[in-house]
């Protein structure tokens, strides 16, 4: 059975590949914009699930997260000289840095309590950044189209890759997506692993992780700086996406609940169903907003989805997507079966 | 420069303080309300007592007094949280914590779009409950309104503790959070005793919005959210799990963010938060179960 799930999971993988590969041929750009907002929402759910979904810590502060990954690339490619696409991985590991950081109280405090010591970070973040404006920007924020045009890629119209000529919208899918799902890859190699077997323990229980030999204020603090990566990469592809643009309300709190609402409504522990909810948290609001766009009305739609989501989808999008799949991995167990 | 200390305008910034922590501690009673009974904070706590507030509003502007619009509005509240409870909350009874937490979070979407939607867009102002004029104790002025508020908020929490304290229902509540297994094979209805809690918390929340509302002189429906904000920090540094920690953590928090702010001019208005929620996590940091809370040990 565990064989025919590893099929059934690179079945899946090559599947979400090729379904990458050729969507930009049947979207709109602005379409494809969008998707790209999406993809920065998949990295760091992605994280939020390694830290939330197999550690079993809750983290309201990952929009912060995002938002030192994004003034990372932003301060690097407008006042330092970076091309901007180079500062990616920079952005994921100061964040990542930011993460330990974070989950330094982890190692003393669980629950509500760690929960509470996120959402401090996460409120404070925008604060912090209007107040030390002089690396920041301040409330005006950073804008690299005006400030390093000639280092940021795309800003200046299409994009030449591989001698092939990409609209910016499908390049910024591409780049983000593509990152994706290399994360993504790079995810379910950790998790399945000894580094994931120790996540998981921690989840289940911490006594009985501790007592076999698991380091748990090390594998506490990892599973936030992983995070902290994943988030940073989200962050700083976010900056790209939003025109070239950052300030302190991009990364607004509400920017951690809706990350955590990905992560729930997509279905923890699963890595497909970050995906979905990453389009959930992408493309629910502006659906809302056409049902109707009296004052209020998209929110009432938005919260109501996410209720219904979650009293009718124990296990989430993902949950779902794995029922759907069922007769397939069913099949080849069976055929693994009879191979044999 | 003389370290004149001005003793009066210290006094006079203190009860101002206890005032807002006043209204802090009543939503943070509410906040530990729910999590004693499900072990999940309320997300939406806040914006369901913007909520009761905008009710209470819409029923000054038909002609009844603050008192008479209090009354109904708690009372509705009251009603208004039993049937939410049992609308979504029910549902995800015995799920995952994290779960029932994305429903409260749902809820906070839909109780603030509501009441953009119903009640549009421009700030209201709601008539003042106490009189505004000053009263002079020992040469310091304080104002009634703030002491009024100190004072309802200490009330509604105190009727809570004798509700909970000398009523069978209220021991059957106490029971029901503290072992519902046993709380049931004794008889008790356990999933109508989180409903209820849900309930009082709705009123409490409807107190709390109807005190913050007019000190504000204009509010929008998003007032409630520093307030929330600070109800959970006060509750978390006074220990999640003790109404009279929250009440104290509250009251704390509210003198001290209002001396920082006047005090500490580096502060600020912007960082004001950001300082709060830093000085809890330190004390956290200090006493992971908050100052009145019980560490958590479990049977392995």
């Amino acid at each position: 059975m565990k064989r025919a799930r590893t099929t059934a999971g690179v079945l899946v993988a090559a599947a979400a590949v090729a379904l990458v590969l050729v969507l930009p041929h049947w979207l709109s750009d602005a379409r494809a914009a969008e998707l790209a907002r999406a993809g920065c929402f998949f990295i760091a759910i992605l994280g939020l699930n390694l830290l939330t979904g197999y550690t079993g810590q809750i983290s309201l502060g990952h929009g912060a997260l995002m938002a030192v990954g994004a003034y990372t690339t932003a301060i690097l490619t407008a006042d330092h000289g970076f091309r901007d696409l180079w500062t990616i991985p920079l952005a994921g590991l100061v964040a990542m840095a930011a993460g330990f950081l974070l989950g330094l109280p982890a190692i003393r405090l669980s629950g509500l309590y760690l929960a509470l010591a996120t959402f401090a970070f996460g409120v404070a973040m925008p604060a912090l950044l209007k107040k030390f404006s002089g690396l920041t920007g301040g409330s005006a924020g950073i804008n690299l189209f005006d400030k390093a045009l000639n280092r940021s890629t795309g800003a200046l119209g299409s994009v030449h890759v591989l001698g092939r000529t990409v609209a910016t919208n499908d390049f910024l899918y591409y780049l983000t997506w593509g990152i994706g799902l290399l994360l993504a890859g790079a995810a379910w190699l950790l998790v399945r692993g000894r580094v994931g077997r120790a996540f998981r323990a921690l989840r289940d229980s911490e006594v009985a992780a501790a007592s076999s030999g698991v380091n748990t204020a090390f594998y506490k603090t990892l599973a936030f700086g992983i995070s902290g990566f994943y988030a940073g990469v989200g962050g700083s592809l976010f900056v790209l996406v939003s025109n070239w643009f950052v300030s302190p309300s991009t990364f607004l709190f509400d920017k951690s609940l809706l990350l955590v609402v990905g992560a729930v409504v997509g279905g923890l522990g699963s890595l497909a169903g970050m995906a979905l909810g990453a389009l959930f948290i992408q493309f629910m609001p502006s659906w809302a907003d056409k049902l109707s766009s009296a004052p209020g009305a998209p929110s009432v739609f938005f919260g109501a989805a996410i209720v219904l989501v979650t009293i009718l989808l124990p296990t989430g999008l993902g949950g779902l997507l794995a029922k759907l799949a069922e007769p397939l991995t069913r099949r080849l167990y069976t055929r693994s079966q009879e191979g044999q | 420069m003389a370290l004149a200390v001005d003793w009066a305008g210290v006094a006079q910034q203190i009860v101002a303080g206890l005032s807002s922590g006043g209204t802090y501690a009543t939503l943070a009673v509410a906040l530990v309300l729910i999590y004693r009974a499900t072990g999940v904070i309320n997300f939406a706590q806040g914006e369901l007592a913007m909520f009761s507030t905008f009710v209470a509003w819409t029923l000054t502007q038909h002609g009844l007094s603050y008192w008479s619009a209090f009354a109904v509005t708690v009372a509705a509240s009251f009603a208004g949280g039993i049937a939410l409870e049992r609308a979504v909350i029910r549902p995800v009874e015995g799920r995952p914590v994290l779960t029932i937490a994305i429903v409260t979070i749902g809820l906070f979407f839909v109780a603030n779009g509501a009441a953009f939607w119903i009640w549009s867009p421009e700030v209201k102002s709601m008539p003042n409950a106490f009189s505004t004029r000053p009263i002079q104790v020992a040469g310091v002025a304080f104002s009634i309104s703030d002491l009024g508020i100190i004072g309802v908020s200490l009330l509604a929490v105190l009727l809570l503790w004798l509700f909970f304290r000398f009523t069978k229902v209220g021991l059957a509540m106490r029971a029901a959070a503290l072992n519902p297994e046993s709380s049931r094979l004794t008889g008790i209805r356990v999933t109508w005793t989180i409903a209820l809690g849900w309930g009082l918390a709705a009123a409490l929340g409807a107190v709390a919005g109807l005190m913050a509302a007019p000190p504000l002189g204009s509010f929008d429906q998003n007032f409630m959210q520093p307030i929330l904000l600070y109800a959970f920090a006060g509750a978390v540094l006074g220990g999640i799990d003790s109404a009279l920690g929250a009440v104290i953590g509250s009251l704390a928090l509210g003198v001290f963010l209002n001396l920082l702010g006047t005090y500490v001019s580096w502060i600020g208005t912007d960082l004001r938060q950001a300082a709060a929620l830093g000085v809890i996590l330190v004390v956290l940091l200090v006493k992971p179960s908050g100052l009145l809370g019980t560490g958590i040990v479990r049977r392995v």
